[in-house]
């Protein structure tokens, strides 16, 4: 309930001190760089750090956030409705958007790019977030193209029926894969799409040079007044993140989307001129390791306290440089649902000493800790392996690509030890429930799961379940405070070593304006394009 | 032995043999040489910040990104380099010089498909497909050792071919035959000591590249595993930090460069010392 | 001649065959799952296995496999599963940046290594001989990622002569192009100078300077055509290794190469992208020794092209 009233009083503070503070200016051109190349601006595919802010550049989606927070707010949906059983969502759209090829975007626009996005052939990573509308079960198994729960009224208003009430619909018609695509152009490029995007979204792509830039114009015809501010950004792909950074201190470079190098991040800090330059945000991420519950001995909760207590998260934190906070559950501080005064096991090598011994491993075990292996994932499992080392535990460290190491973690005989670094998890959507589902619900402990501690605990799946019927608005205090009650008890059974939130360090040039928040976007990750200016 | 005493006469093969002997005696003598354990994370080895230590007392090469004394995982690392230089090698040759031989000396169909293997095998892009077995095995010295071993026995084989060709097509193949001798004795007792210069120069040679292909593969994460220390992973793990802690860097660097010129040193004087018809005019 | 030709294709056609089937049997065997990596991490295990029946990764190996030769023969190289795009047009994007830094590295190869080789013939056994030739040992001795940060440390962080990386023009070219140059003149060099010390020691050379012509003349006229000749093939089988081993410098200097391709294709498993990558690594090698090929005897009359 606190934590509500302060990130709403957060959101507040931040949205109106830069109307008092600083006027926003219209124009100018930025450059960002990034190392990797964006793979595809397809919504409905788009699933990576490069292009999830792009994507909501470009396109529009029934409903947004609050630039720089995590609370909901009507974007394409002027208006909505939900009926007394929470199973019916009416939306009445704005009137006047227009796609980036001229046309006006109509209530049938949404049911089409929802059944795309479901549709097994675009190959959506995120069809599966779309299963609690009506008709999903046809659309998904390849029998019907079109979902039933969706009817278009007329070209303003459209109704979507739910199989049950849920929390989080509104969550799901702000996620990338949400956002609304004009139906010719997708038919006109096929499959080349993610490469020719058409959207309703602030910004137009004007030039795409494959592995080398990319170019996003302001589109004026956007149907937010007045934004975006900036005339055109210019992503620069391929740069070396310490690259980067040195271009962006000479000037050349406005935003190094990639943050700070671990190694340039002391010296960063301790810059007096640097430092302001560098913007800290909360991720809604946690770093864990998995223990799997189903393979002995993790399948003893004394052995997996005890691991709970035998690893120093302090040790951690500092071989990493301080970029991050040392976590005792698995949701974030960011999240609605975490619990500030929790405890969790604390650190102590004799207490885990003597529960092993209780549980008859007086003289410890081996076993083995998956890693992916880049760095700096191998360096931090090695720590753990030394921690765990002092109580007996002899650990085996397997460093592999990231693939392998994702096939290993859901197999029922493999992966007895996972670090998830590099790979888990992140929140897709400012809603515990997020947290629960694919990486501690029973759903996703089989085999090709995210549940790699094959945790499975029917009465929290039951709670959980229940938790996302409440979808009215007057249920959300009780909400949140069910959700946070059932990841306190995920953490009585251990079946994970919280380790760490990381955060998100963005580095913006002395020219770039618009509140610190937008530069760490929690949702428009990691920058929010459409409310920066330059000054 | 003659052999020997003639690459001693040259100054800077000696020097070579020297340093080499020097490493396989360290690397032998590992654990009773290290001033400290080569894993273990000292908690002073790093600053307040979890920055590296630069090389001063008492860790003389400095400290690595976990607070690991640098020196003791520079000895220890040669340990690695060399067993899987040598492992990789030996594996390398024997593949090699079996197929080599094969092919050159019985010749029809078999020798043919065999140097058809073998020329497939040259086309592949070696480091690709180094990775690419790494991927599929889970990584363990012994794994690391055969990947390398794989994409390096090509080279050896077409020699051996080529020179098992040339002499077989010698006199006193023909007479051996003709006295009745069977292939696997003319096989055995006449031509491999002829081939064991060449095999010798090779795999002299063929350290000096498994060395460095395995400090490659693990410089890009897919070499010897965590904890153990080879020089290319201590490289690996401390990559991001060469503008701040480059002694992590060019100490393992030098290493590797040292012992693989070593090796080119000697594997070069033995080929001029073993035939000198092989390189021409000096 | 021609006879000998069309052999030499026709085989060097089915080597290019056995690696993309080893390629795609080695991709095959390994044990990450590519339907997985497209899902990410909120699919449901129903969308993973769409994803797969999708892509028909669900089908047997041979019929991946002749489906995918099929493709191949119409030009259709298939679309990376992570980038979704066609495979020939990611290639495409970064040969121009490979074949630039290709033909740059060798440039520096042989300006170094030909200058150094004649300068060490024209010297030889004096003490700048020894010491060149140290020189090319150290060059052949060095891993390349070693050189490449040692290079990027000193000229482009330390002294700043030169951009950190990237791609530009001649000034993001010229670091790795050396770094590749230096490393690779070793070859070159000593195969350059013995080549020289056996053509300064024929008759036709003695009667040149007895006809008193300038030492450089001979040097430069006469020597220099006849000694280069064995380096000829030598570019043919260095084109082949390039193509297949940019990775190292092109990931320090972030040159986006087919080398960097390769290397986030294999870590993501990105099955079409890996198999043209190797499929146009072979291609390159398979080209480059028969370019070496064609021309030894050319060069040689020595060996007769009718006994192959």
């Amino acid at each position: 309930m606190k934590i509500k009233a302060l990130t709403l009083a957060i959101a507040a503070t931040l949205f109106t001190t830069p109307l008092w503070a600083e006027t926003p200016k219209s124009g100018g051109n930025v450059v960002v760089t990034y190392q990797n190349d964006v793979a595809t601006l397809d919504p409905a595919i788009g699933y990576d750090w490069q292009n999830w802010s792009m994507i909501k550049s470009l396109f529009g989606r029934l409903m947004d956030y609050k630039p720089g927070t995590t609370e909901l707010v009507k974007s394409l949906a002027e208006d909505y409705s939900v009926s007394p059983d929470g199973t019916v969502y009416s939306f009445t759209l704005v009137k006047g958007v227009k796609f980036q090829n001229g046309r006006e975007l109509v209530a049938s626009d949404v049911k089409y790019s929802l059944e795309r996005a479901v549709n097994p052939k675009t190959q959506s990573p995120g069809a599966g977030f779309f299963s609690s509308i009506v008709g999903y079960d046809d659309v998904a198994s390849g029998k019907s193209e079109t979902l039933s729960g969706i009817k278009v009224i007329d070209d303003q208003h459209l109704t979507i029926t739910l199989s049950a009430p849920n929390a989080t619909f509104l969550h799901i018609m702000a996620i990338n894969f949400a956002s609304v695509v004009p139906k010719e152009a997708v038919e006109k490029w096929g499959a080349d799409f993610g490469k020719h995007p058409v959207g309703s979204g602030a910004f137009s792509l004007a030039n795409w040079q494959l592995g080398q830039k990319l170019e996003l114009v302001k589109n004026p015809d956007y149907f937010q007044k007045g934004l975006p501010y900036v005339d055109k950004i210019t992503f620069e792909i391929g740069q070396d993140p310490t690259v980067a950074l040195l271009r962006l201190q000479k000037g050349e470079v406005d935003i190094a989307g990639d943050g700070v190098p671990p190694a340039q991040f002391l010296q960063f800090k301790n810059d007096a001129a640097s430092k302001s330059l560098v913007v800290t945000g909360n991720q809604l991420q946690t770093g864990y390791v998995t223990l799997k519950t189903t393979l002995p001995p993790f399948d003893n909760l004394k052995v997996r306290q005890a691991v709970n207590m035998a690893i120093s998260k302090e040790r951690i934190v500092r071989i990493i440089n301080g970029r991050a906070v040392p976590a005792n559950q698995p949701l974030p501080p960011a999240m609605p649902g975490y619990d500030t005064q929790y405890k969790g096991l604390p650190y102590d090598v004799e207490g885990a000493r003597k529960l092993l011994a209780d549980a008859g491993f007086a003289k410890g075990f081996d076993t083995e800790l998956y890693v992916m292996n880049t760095d700096p994932q191998p360096r931090i499992a090695q720590s753990i392996q030394q921690d765990l080392a002092k109580v007996g535990i002899r650990v085996q460290i397997k460093s592999l690509a990231q693939a392998n190491v994702i096939a290993a973690g859901s197999s029922k005989d493999q992966a007895p030890m996972v670090w998830s670094g590099g790979m888990a998890w992140i929140a897709d959507f400012p809603d515990p429930s997020n947290f629960y589902g694919p990486i501690l619900g029973c759903s996703g402990a089989v085999d090709g799961g995210w549940n790699w501690a094959l945790y499975c605990n029917k009465a929290l799946d039951e709670r959980a379940a229940k938790a996302d019927a409440m979808a009215a608005p007057e249920q959300q205090a009780e909400r949140t405070e069910a959700w946070k009650k059932i990841f306190t008890d995920v953490m009585a059974d251990a079946p994970w070593v919280p380790i760490f939130n990381e955060q998100r360090f963005t580095v913006r040039s002395k020219r770039m304006g618009g509140d610190d928040a937008l530069y760490v976007d929690p949702v428009h990750v990691p920058v929010n394009y459409d409310y920066i200016w330059v000054k | 032995m003659n052999t020997l005493k003639a690459l001693l006469r040259r100054p800077t093969v000696a020097v070579c043999l020297v340093f080499i002997a020097a490493v396989v005696v360290l690397a032998v003598l590992a654990p009773w040489l290290t001033p400290f354990d080569p894993d273990e994370q000292f908690v002073e080895g790093l600053s307040l910040e979890g920055a590296p230590l630069a090389p001063a007392t008492p860790y003389w090469m400095g400290t690595d990104l976990l607070g690991r004394d640098l020196f003791s995982r520079l000895i220890f690392g040669a340990r690695t380099s060399l067993f899987i230089g040598l492992l990789a090698n030996g594996m390398a040759v024997l593949i090699g010089t079996l197929v080599g031989l094969t092919a050159g000396f019985v010749r029809g169909w078999l020798g043919s498909a065999l140097m058809r293997l073998t020329d497939l095998m040259m086309a592949f892009p070696a480091l690709l497909l180094a990775i690419a077995l790494s991927a599929i095995f889970q990584p363990s010295v012994w794994i690391v050792a055969m990947v390398i071993a794989m994409v390096n026995w090509v080279q050896i084989a077409r020699v051996i071919h080529a020179e098992t060709v040339a002499l077989s097509a010698r006199d006193f193949v023909a007479v051996e035959r003709t006295l009745g001798a069977s292939s696997l004795r003319i096989l055995f007792s006449h031509l491999l000591p002829h081939l064991l210069p060449t095999i010798l120069v090779w795999a002299t040679l063929g350290i000096s590249t498994t060395v460095l292909l395995e400090a490659t593969l693990s410089y890009l994460g897919v070499g010897v595993q965590p904890p153990t220390p080879s020089w290319g992973n201590i490289i690996f793990e401390s990559q991001t930090y060469f503008t701040s802690a480059p002694w992590l860097v060019f100490i393992p660097g030098a290493a590797i460069i040292l012992l693989s010129l070593a090796f080119n040193l000697v594997g070069d004087a033995l080929r001029d010392e073993l035939d000198p018809t092989l390189k021409g005019r000096r | 001649m021609l006879p000998f030709i069309c052999r030499r294709v026709g085989y060097a056609l089915l080597i290019l065959l056995g690696v993309t089937l080893i390629t795609y049997l080695l991709l095959f065997l390994l044990p990450a799952d590519p339907a997985r990596q497209i899902a990410g991490r909120s699919a449901t295990p129903e969308v993973v296995a769409a994803i797969r029946a999708q892509l028909g990764l669900d089908q047997p190996f041979y019929h991946q496999y002749l489906s995918y030769l099929g493709n191949l023969l119409h030009g259709d190289l298939g679309r990376s599963y992570i980038q979704r795009t066609a495979v020939s047009e990611l290639i495409g994007a970064r040969l121009r940046p490979s074949l630039e830094l290709m033909a740059a590295g060798i440039g520096f190869e042989l300006l170094i290594g030909i200058s150094l080789g004649m300068l060490a013939a024209l010297k030889r056994d004096s003490l700048a001989d020894k010491l060149l030739m140290a020189f090319s040992f150290v060059g052949v001795s060095a891993p390349q990622f070693i050189a490449a940060m040692l290079f990027l440390y000193f000229f482009a962080v330390q002294l700043g002569w030169f951009p950190l990386g990237g791609y530009g023009g001649a000034s993001h070219l010229i670091l790795p192009a050396l770094t590749l140059g230096l490393l690779g003149s070793g070859w070159y060099s000593r195969m350059v100078r013995s080549s020289m010390i056996e053509v300064l020691h024929q008759d036709f050379i003695r009667t040149a300077r007895a006809k008193g012509l300038s030492r450089a003349r001979v040097v430069f006229v006469h020597v220099l055509p006849n000694a280069i000749v064995p380096v000829i093939p030598m570019i043919g089988i260095d084109i082949g290794v390039f193509m297949g081993g940019l990775v190292v410098v092109e990931s320090v200097f972030g040159w986006p190469g087919i080398g960097q391709l390769a290397w986030q294709s294999i870590q993501q498993v990105d099955i079409p992208v890996i198999v043209g990558v190797t499929t146009l690594s072979a291609v390159a090698i398979v080209l480059g020794n028969l370019l070496a090929d064609l021309v030894i005897p050319l060069v040689d009359p020595r060996i007769d092209i009718k006994r192959h």
